[in-house]
C-alpha cells in the first residue's frame, strides 16, 4: 500500500515531499496521523509540544515541516483535516497532500488554512533546525548550528560538539565550534580550560564572544584571569569602535548618494538653467510611480522590472517636465519669484493629480532579490547590498551625466545658451529647443531618482516633499551650476549628518547640518565649487 | 375674484413654504471632518469613506428619528488651524448634530476650543496618548492602556523581552506614549540601561544609523524589542532597513501602534512576518459581525482588495452609540446626548460589546497581531475581557491622582481625587 503509494509520489515527481515519505513506516504513518491530527487542532502553547515530541519520533520528518511552517508553507484543509504543502495559496494552484503526496487542485481559497506560528515557535524552530543541522553536510549549515548553540552549557552537547570539532576540517566551521566550547569551557571549574577560552573569545569578534566575557568578568571581578579577561574586552572594544567608524562612513556615503540623486536633476534646472522648480520632488515622485505601474505590468519579472523601471521613469518624467517648460515656465523666464509659485502650484497640482489616480494611500514597490541582502564582512561589519546599488547607481548617473555636459553637443549647447543666451543665438543655436531638452534632461534624471528611492522609502503622493528641500540644500551647497559641487556637497552632508546622528540624535542633527549650512553660505554665497568667469557676474 | 386669487396664491406660499421647511427639518446634518488632501490624506480618506457607508446603512434601515440622515464632508487639507474652522463652518453654518473627525492629536486639539464653545458632540476615532477629557469628545479610539500596555505586558511575558527600544517620531503621542512605558517598565524591575528610547522626524527616510544602533543594542545577550510609534510614512522606510540589515522578528520583534492594515497594503510585506501590532481589532478576527461589516465595506467600496482598520471599527462603534443615544434621548441636541450617551451599549466588530464610559472612553478588548505575508494580522493574543479606556494614565506623576467623569453631580474632565478639586479647565 504504502509502496504504491511511494511509486505514485515518485511517478509524481515531488522530490521534496518524498523524502519525508520515505521515512514513513506503517507504524511511522499512524504516528505521522497522530501528530498531523494534534498539530491541526493545536493552539499555540500546544505546538511546542507536539513538534518537540515529533521531533523526538523522527527528527528529520519534524524539521521539514517546522522548515515549512517558517516558510509559512504549511496548510490543513478545513473540512478533511489533513496536512498541505502549499507554495501559492491561490485558486488554481497545486497543493500537496503530505499524507500520502497525492497533489490537488486548489478549488477554493478558503478551503485551505494555514498553520499559523508565533514568533516565539518561529525562534523555537530556528533552535531545533539548527540542532539537526550540526551534522548536515553544507559548512554553512553546521556554522549557523553552532552559531545558535553559543550560549548553551549542557555537559552532553558540548560533548557531541567536541567530538564534532576533531572530526571537522572546514575552518569557519571549526573556529564556530570553538566559539561554542569556548563560551561553555568560561564557565568550567579548570583555570587552564578557562584561560584558553578567555584567549579564543578575545580573538572572536561575535558579539556572543564579548557578551561572555563581560558575563565572566561580572561575576569574578577577583579571579586571577580577570586582567587578561579585562584585557581581551579592551581589545574587542577597539574593534568595534574601528568597525563603527567605518560603519558610520558607509551609512554617511549612502545617505549622501540618496541627496546627490535627488540633487543631481535639480543641479540642472536650477544650478544650469537657473529655474527654480518647486515640483522637482513631483517629478521624483513620478519617476517612482512609474516603477510602481512597471511592476504592475510585469508581475513575474520583478527582478528585471527594476531596469525596465530606469528608461521609463527617465522618459515619462523628462516628458513631464518639457511640457512643464513649455506649458509655464518658458513665459517666467527672468522672473524666479513668479517662477517659484507657479511650479509650487504645479507640485500640488501633481500631487492630487496622483491621489486621484492612485488613491492617497502608499503603493507597495518590491525590492528584487537581487538588491536584498547583505554582504557580511565579519560579525561587527556588514554592508547591505540595496545601499551598495545605490551609491553605485549614483555614481554610474553622475558620470553619465557630466559626460552628457561635457562631451556632447547638447551639453556644449546648455553651457552655451546658459553663460551667454544672445550670443548662443547669434551662433545658431536655437535656444527655445535647448531650455526644453535641458528641462527635460533635468526632469528625466529625477524620474530615475525616483526609480531608485522607491527601493528605499515609501511610494505615495507626499514623497517629493520629502526631498525638494534636501535637494535645494545639495545644490545651493555645492555651488549653483557646477555638477561636481552637487557630488561632493551631497556625499559630505550626508557623512556630517550619520557623524552627528549618533550623539546628537536624528532630530538634532539635521538641525544642526541646516545651521552650518546658513553659516556657510553666509561666509560663501556662490557655495563649494563656486562658478568664475564673466557669465557668474551677472 | 381678486381676492380669491390673493388667498390662492397666499396658500400656494404658505403650502410652498411648509414644504421647504419639512425639507429642511427632514435630515439630519452629520459633518464628516476628515483631511482628503494634504499628508493625512492617505489614513483619513478612507475614514470619511467608512462614514458614508455606515450614513448610508443607517438610512436604508430608515434613518433616525424618521428623519434620514444627510452627510456634510468637508476637507481640512490637513491644515490644523483649518479643523478648526471647518469645524466651526460645520456647527454653525450647517448646523450638523454631531462631527466625526479628526486623526492626528493635534488637529483634535485645534477644534477643542471651538467645539466646546459651542456645545457639539464630537466622536475621535484614533488611538492617542490620552491626558484629555472633554465634555464634547468622545474617544473611541485607544487610550494608553487600551494598546501600549498590553502589548508590552505580552512581550515581557509571552516572549521573555528584557531590553527595550523604545522609538517614536517627535511629537505629541509618541513623547506621551513613550514617557507612560518608561514609567510603566522601570515598575516593573527594569534597568534604566535596557531601556533606550530615539525620537526622528517625521518623515524620516534614512534608518540606517538607529537600525544599526539598535542592532547593537540588541546583541548584548537580552532578549530585545521594540515599540514603535513611528508615524506614517516613515514606517516604510524602517522596516525596509530592518530587512535590508537582515534584522528578522525572531530575532528583534517591533511591536508598532501606528502600523495597521491600510498602511500594510502599501508595503512589501515579505519581510516583515512576525513583526507585531497591538490593536483593538484586525481585519482577520472571525465574527460575524465583521464578516458583514468587511462584505458591506466591499460593497460600498466597489474594491475587494481594500482593508479594514482599527480606526474604521472606532467609527462603527462611535457611530452606533450615537444613534442609539440619540434614540434614546429622543432628540439630536447636544447636551441630551451627551448625558444620554454614557452607558450605552453597541456590537463591535470582534463579538463582543463595547460601552460608552462616564470618561468618554469606551471598553474595548485589547489584541497582538503578528503581521503575516499577505498583508493580515493573525492574532496571537488578546485580553481575556475588555479594557476600560483611561483617560489620565496612573503612571504618569500629573495624572494619576486625576479622574474623569462626566455624570451629574461630579461632571468633571480633571478631578483630583487628592485635593477633591476639579481643576477647572475645559479638558
Amino acid at each position: 500500500m504504502l509502496y504504491l503509494r511511494l511509486k505514485k509520489g515518485l511517478y509524481l515527481g515531488m522530490g521534496c515531499l518524498l523524502m519525508l515519505l520515505a521515512s514513513l513506516t506503517q507504524a511511522g504513518e499512524a504516528e505521522f496521523i497522530a501528530h498531523e491530527q494534534a498539530l491541526i487542532k493545536a493552539k499555540f502553547e500546544q505546538k511546542e509540544q507536539i513538534m518537540a515530541a515529533w521531533y523526538a519520533a523522527d527528527t528529520q520528518q519534524a524539521v521539514e515541516l517546522m522548515e515549512m511552517m517558517l516558510a509559512s508553507q504549511l496548510y490543513y484543509h478545513k473540512k478533511e483535516k489533513r496536512l498541505y504543502k502549499v507554495i501559492d495559496a491561490s485558486k488554481g494552484a497545486v497543493a500537496d497532500r503530505l499524507s500520502d503526496g497525492e497533489s490537488v487542485t486548489i478549488t477554493k481559497k478558503r478551503d485551505f488554512k494555514r498553520v499559523s506560528i508565533n514568533n516565539y515557535l518561529r525562534t523555537l524552530f530556528r533552535q531545533y533546525i539548527a540542532k539537526a543541522g550540526l551534522t548536515a553536510a553544507e559548512p554553512e549549515q553546521r556554522i549557523a548550528a553552532a552559531e545558535a548553540m553559543v550560549g548553551n552549557t549542557d555537559p552532553d552537547l558540548m560533548a557531541t560538539v567536541a567530538g564534532l570539532r576533531a572530526q571537522e576540517t572546514n575552518a569557519d566551521v571549526q573556529s564556530a565550534f570553538d566559539l561554542v566550547l569556548a563560551v561553555a569551557n568560561l564557565q568550567s571549574a579548570d583555570a587552564s580550560q578557562q584561560q584558553a577560552a578567555i584567549e579564543t573569545l578575545g580573538d572572536s569578534l561575535q558579539p556572543a564572544a564579548l557578551n561572555a566575557l563581560k558575563q565572566f568578568l561580572a561575576s569574578n571581578p577577583e579571579s586571577d584571569l580577570a586582567p587578561i579577561a579585562s584585557k581581551a574586552v579592551d581589545s574587542i572594544n577597539g574593534k568595534i569602535d574601528f568597525y563603527n567608524g567605518v560603519e558610520t562612513l558607509y551609512f554617511g556615503l549612502s545617505l549622501g548618494s540618496v541627496l546627490v540623486l535627488a540633487g543631481i536633476g535639480l543641479a540642472i534646472t536650477f544650478g544650469v538653467m537657473g529655474v527654480i522648480n518647486m515640483a522637482h520632488g513631483e517629478l521624483i515622485m513620478i519617476g517612482a510611480y512609474t516603477t510602481y505601474v512597471i511592476q504592475l505590468l510585469m508581475p513575474n519579472h520583478i527582478g528585471w522590472s527594476l531596469l525596465v523601471a530606469v528608461p521609463a521613469a527617465f522618459v515619462v518624467s523628462g516628458l513631464v517636465g518639457i511640457l512643464l517648460e513649455r506649458g509655464v515656465i518658458r513665459f517666467l523666464y527672468g522672473r524666479p519669484l513668479e517662477t517659484l509659485l507657479a511650479t509650487f502650484g504645479i507640485s500640488l497640482i501633481l500631487q492630487q493629480a496622483v491621489r486621484s489616480i492612485f488613491s492617497p494611500l502608499n503603493r507597495s514597490v518590491e525590492t528584487p532579490s537581487w538588491m536584498s541582502g547583505l554582504i557580511e564582512i565579519n560579525p561587527l561589519l556588514s554592508l547591505t547590498q540595496s545601499r551598495m546599488y545605490i551609491i553605485a547607481f549614483c555614481l554610474l548617473i553622475f558620470f553619465l551625466l557630466l559626460a552628457i555636459m561635457k562631451r556632447t553637443r547638447l551639453g556644449l549647447q546648455v553651457r552655451a545658451v546658459s553663460q551667454n543666451r544672445n550670443m548662443a543665438r547669434a551662433m545658431g543655436v536655437r535656444s527655445e529647443w535647448v531650455d526644453a531638452l535641458t528641462f527635460g534632461l533635468g526632469s528625466g534624471v529625477a524620474g530615475i531618482a525616483g526609480v531608485a528611492l522607491s527601493q528605499l522609502t515609501n511610494v505615495g503622493p507626499n514623497m517629493g516633499q520629502a526631498y525638494i528641500i534636501d535637494s535645494f540644500m545639495v545644490v545651493v551647497f555645492g555651488g549653483v551650476g557646477n555638477l561636481w559641487g552637487t557630488l561632493v556637497a551631497g556625499l559630505s552632508l550626508g557623512v556630517a549628518n550619520k557623524l552627528l546622528e549618533p550623539w546628537a540624535g536624528a532630530v538634532l542633527a539635521k538641525i544642526l547640518v541646516l545651521i552650518f549650512i546658513i553659516l556657510f553660505i553666509q561666509k560663501r554665497p556662490r557655495g563649494l565649487f563656486p562658478q568664475r568667469g564673466r557669465a557668474a557676474e551677472d | 375674484m381678486l381676492k380669491n386669487r390673493f388667498w390662492q396664491s397666499a396658500v400656494l406660499a404658505a403650502a410652498v413654504a411648509g414644504s421647504s421647511m419639512v425639507m429642511a427639518a427632514d435630515t439630519i446634518k452629520v459633518g464628516v471632518l476628515h483631511s482628503l488632501s494634504g499628508t493625512m490624506a492617505i489614513s483619513e480618506t478612507t475614514l470619511k469613506d467608512t462614514m458614508l457607508m455606515l450614513i448610508e446603512e443607517q438610512n436604508k434601515k430608515g434613518g433616525l428619528l424618521g428623519k434620514q440622515l444627510e452627510a456634510v464632508v468637508v476637507d481640512p487639507a490637513s491644515n490644523w488651524p483649518l479643523f478648526a474652522e471647518k469645524a466651526r463652518e460645520l456647527i454653525e453654518k450647517d448646523e450638523v448634530a454631531a462631527i466625526f473627525g479628526c486623526w492626528t492629536s493635534v488637529s483634535r486639539k485645534s477644534i477643542l476650543p471651538v467645539v466646546e464653545e459651542l456645545d457639539s458632540v464630537v466622536f475621535y476615532p484614533v488611538q492617542y496618548e490620552g491626558e484629555e477629557s472633554s465634555k464634547n469628545v468622545f474617544y473611541t479610539g485607544a487610550a494608553p492602556n487600551q494598546q501600549a500596555i498590553p502589548a508590552v505586558d505580552y512581550l515581557m511575558e509571552e516572549l521573555g523581552v528584557e531590553r527595550w527600544v523604545l522609538a517614536g517620531t517627535d511629537y505629541v503621542y509618541p513623547r506621551t506614549t513613550n514617557k507612560i512605558l518608561e514609567a510603566y517598565l522601570q515598575d516593573s524591575g527594569v534597568a534604566a540601561d535596557d531601556i533606550m528610547i530615539n525620537y526622528t522626524p517625521f518623515g524620516h527616510s534614512d534608518w540606517q544609523s538607529i537600525v544599526s544602533d539598535i542592532k547593537k543594542f540588541g546583541a548584548e545577550g537580552k532578549k530585545t524589542a521594540v515599540v514603535s510609534t513611528i508615524n506614517g510614512d516613515a514606517n516604510v522606510p524602517f522596516y525596509k532597513e530592518l530587512g535590508s540589515q537582515g534584522i528578522s522578528s525572531a530575532d528583534i520583534p517591533v511591536v508598532a501602534f501606528s502600523v495597521g492594515e491600510e498602511e500594510l497594503s502599501g508595503m512589501d510585506t515579505g519581510p516583515l512576518v512576525g513583526h507585531l501590532a497591538a490593536w483593538n481589532y484586525f481585519m482577520s478576527v472571525e465574527s460575524d459581525a465583521n464578516d458583514e461589516f468587511i462584505e458591506n465595506w466591499h460593497a460600498f467600496i466597489g474594491d475587494e482588495d481594500r482593508v479594514t482598520n482599527d480606526p474604521m471599527e472606532a467609527h462603527y462603534i462611535g457611530f452606533n452609540m450615537w444613534v442609539k443615544a440619540v434614540e434614546k434621548a429622543g432628540t439630536t441636541a447636544a447636551p441630551a446626548v451627551q448625558d444620554a450617551i454614557i452607558g450605552v451599549s453597541v456590537p463591535n466588530l470582534t463579538g463582543g460589546l463595547s460601552s460608552m464610559m462616564p470618561n468618554h472612553h469606551i471598553s474595548k478588548p485589547v489584541l497582538i497581531g503578528e503581521i503575516q505575508d499577505d498583508g493580515q494580522f493573525e492574532v496571537v493574543s488578546s485580553t481575556s475581557g475588555l479594557v476600560v479606556g483611561d483617560a489620565w494614565s496612573d503612571f504618569l506623576p500629573g495624572s494619576k491622582d486625576l479622574i474623569a467623569d462626566w455624570r451629574a453631580p461630579l461632571s468633571c474632565g480633571n478631578y483630583n481625587v487628592t485635593t477633591g478639586k476639579c481643576s477647572g479647565q475645559n479638558f
